[in-house]
């Protein structure tokens, strides 16, 4: 019997729900792991789980400065897709994607993955042939696109403002119909659970303040709760990647630190049961299980560490909201913050051995890294259990910049903001 | 956040446009040193603290200005014109004195 089943449920509701074991424990670090992973967000806790499950490496801990899950993978707005234009990502998403379609079921773990879409609006005839193009490049690698008019848009999303007379008509849009959404919560602590039950040791409340060495290779970390020696150190610190690297004695990077927010309303009756997003601006909105809107738009704009945003984003944000909705003037917002994005200059993730020898870094997932998480932890921890990086993450180097192989979606050049 | 332009006085951030890691040195025009170029267009330094970056009053008078800002608190140390860092525009500003 699985530990979390309806038969559990029924036992554990007879015996006053007393003998449930706690998630996961709370060790005190070792003096030596085979694999430390920094960072007890969602891509360190996947990296821990699949090297654990996938390669046998057990001997692993996690460290995380504050609480379990209490950095991007609890701030984002829980999209899933895999909508991306050039190959690299695509493969990279897909499988992401398809990782999802079964997660619950590998964790044991209801993540609430609802695949209700991903519908893209199109404004101008000019941004439909993209999207088309976008869409039959994503169909030629297997993904789901589907371009819809506006007619069936209306269909799908009655209120919305498909009027000739809005601030930006709508044309169409690129649907993904396999895209969705998950539980951001369930997802950290299912990988947390799953890692912990096969040997795994979370250690929360443990900074990193500095690396190891013997000469260049990194041999282990100090932290706030003494030294611990390691064969391989593996960073997964999204925001903070510029500040552990510098601890590790490398300045520079090809990665600013950006400050993302995000929005919940009230919790509303069903209103929008896709994501939706749109075209002549930047913003995304989709309603969580309990009914409030969730939705956000542009990073701030300039390098930031503060976990929270200004003004002037906010004011946009809802303005472009009510240009898509004039409907939703009244509701109210309920809560709002922001969490530190590691965007790169070509707007693609790094998964790689090194820099250093006996490191390995996970970073740049710039406002993208929620719907990578498994894909994330999977090639995360092959290239740490191999020492080379599996085909999917081949291309997701930390030296395509220099070596003039950047991946960039969108087409923005080494502006990290705008991507 | 408000940023001090040396002409128009404090004004609004949404006056400005970020420029970005103001610490970067563009290479002569005719350089042939990639590592220097890719430098220059890729490597950024990031740090948690004081940040020496540029801005551009673009919904003002259009000038570049030399911010050092804060990245934890957004506290803006010092500001001025970027241009007085620049050679060629140094070289006019002390003919025209």
């Amino acid at each position: 019997m699985a530990e979390y089943s309806a038969l559990s449920l029924l036992k554990n509701a007879f015996t006053g729900n007393k003998d449930w074991k706690p998630a996961w424990r709370k060790p005190d670090p070792k003096a030596s792991y085979d694999v430390i992973v920094i960072g007890g967000g969602g891509h360190g806790l996947s990296t821990a789980y699949y090297l654990a499950k996938e390669h046998g490496i057990t001997n692993v801990a996690v460290l995380e400065k504050g609480w379990l899950g209490s950095g991007n993978v609890g701030r984002n707005t829980t999209a899933v897709r895999s909508n991306y234009l050039l190959p690299s990502n695509t493969r990279f998403y897909e499988h992401s994607m398809k990782m999802w379609e079964n997660l619950s079921h590998d964790l044991n773990y209801n993540v609430m993955f609802s695949q209700r879409g991903c519908l893209n609006l199109a404004h101008t005839p000019a941004q439909f042939d993209d999207y088309a193009r976008r869409g039959n490049a994503m169909r030629h690698l297997g993904v789901d696109a589907e371009l819809m008019t506006v007619a069936e848009i209306k269909r799908l999303v009655p209120a919305l403002d498909v009027s000739g007379s809005a601030r930006f008509p709508i044309f169409g849009g690129l649907m993904q119909p396999r895209a969705g959404s998950a539980r951001h919560d369930a997802v950290a602590w299912g990988y947390a659970r799953g890692a912990d039950r096969r040997g795994v040791d979370i250690i929360e409340n443990c900074e990193v303040t500095g690396f190891l060495r013997d000469g260049d290779r990194i041999t282990g970390v100090s932290t706030t709760r003494g030294e611990i020696r390691a064969k391989k150190v593996a960073l997964a610190v999204a925001g903070s990647t510029g500040r552990v690297m510098q601890l590790a004695g490398i300045d520079k990077m090809p990665i600013e630190s950006h400050v993302l927010q995000a929005f919940v309303t009230e919790s509303l009756k069903p209103i929008i049961d896709t994501i939706l997003t749109f075209g002549m601006g930047h913003f995304y909105i989709s309603q969580s299980d309990k009914g409030g809107l969730v939705y956000g738009g542009d990073l701030d704009g300039y390098n930031s560490y503060a976990q929270r945003g200004s003004l002037p984003i906010v004011d946009e944000v809802m303005s472009e909201m009510l240009a898509l909705f004039p409907g939703l003037a009244r509701v109210r917002m309920l809560r709002s913050w922001g969490g530190v994005c590691d965007m790169t200059m070509d707007g693609s993730p790094i998964i790689t051995t090194g820099p250093l020898p006996g490191m390995y870094l996970n970073c740049g997932w710039c406002y993208g890294g929620f719907k990578a998480t498994p894909a994330s932890g999977w090639c995360f921890a092959w290239t740490i259990a191999k020492d080379e990086p599996h085909d999917f993450n081949a291309p997701f180097t930390l030296d395509r910049f220099h070596r003039g192989l950047v991946i960039d979606d969108k087409g923005q050049g080494a502006t990290p903001r705008l991507h | 956040m408000l940023i001090t332009c040396p002409y128009c006085g404090p004004r609004d951030v949404i006056e400005f446009t970020y420029q970005g890691d103001g610490n970067r040195q563009r290479p002569q025009p005719a350089s042939q040193d990639l590592d220097a170029w890719n430098a220059y267009v890729y490597d950024r330094l990031n740090p948690a603290g004081d940040h020496n970056e540029i801005w551009q009053h673009s919904g003002g008078c259009r000038a570049h200005l030399r911010v050092v800002r804060n990245t934890l608190t957004h506290e803006i140390s010092s500001s001025g014109f970027a241009r007085g860092d620049h050679k060629a525009a140094r070289h006019k500003l002390e003919a025209k004195s």
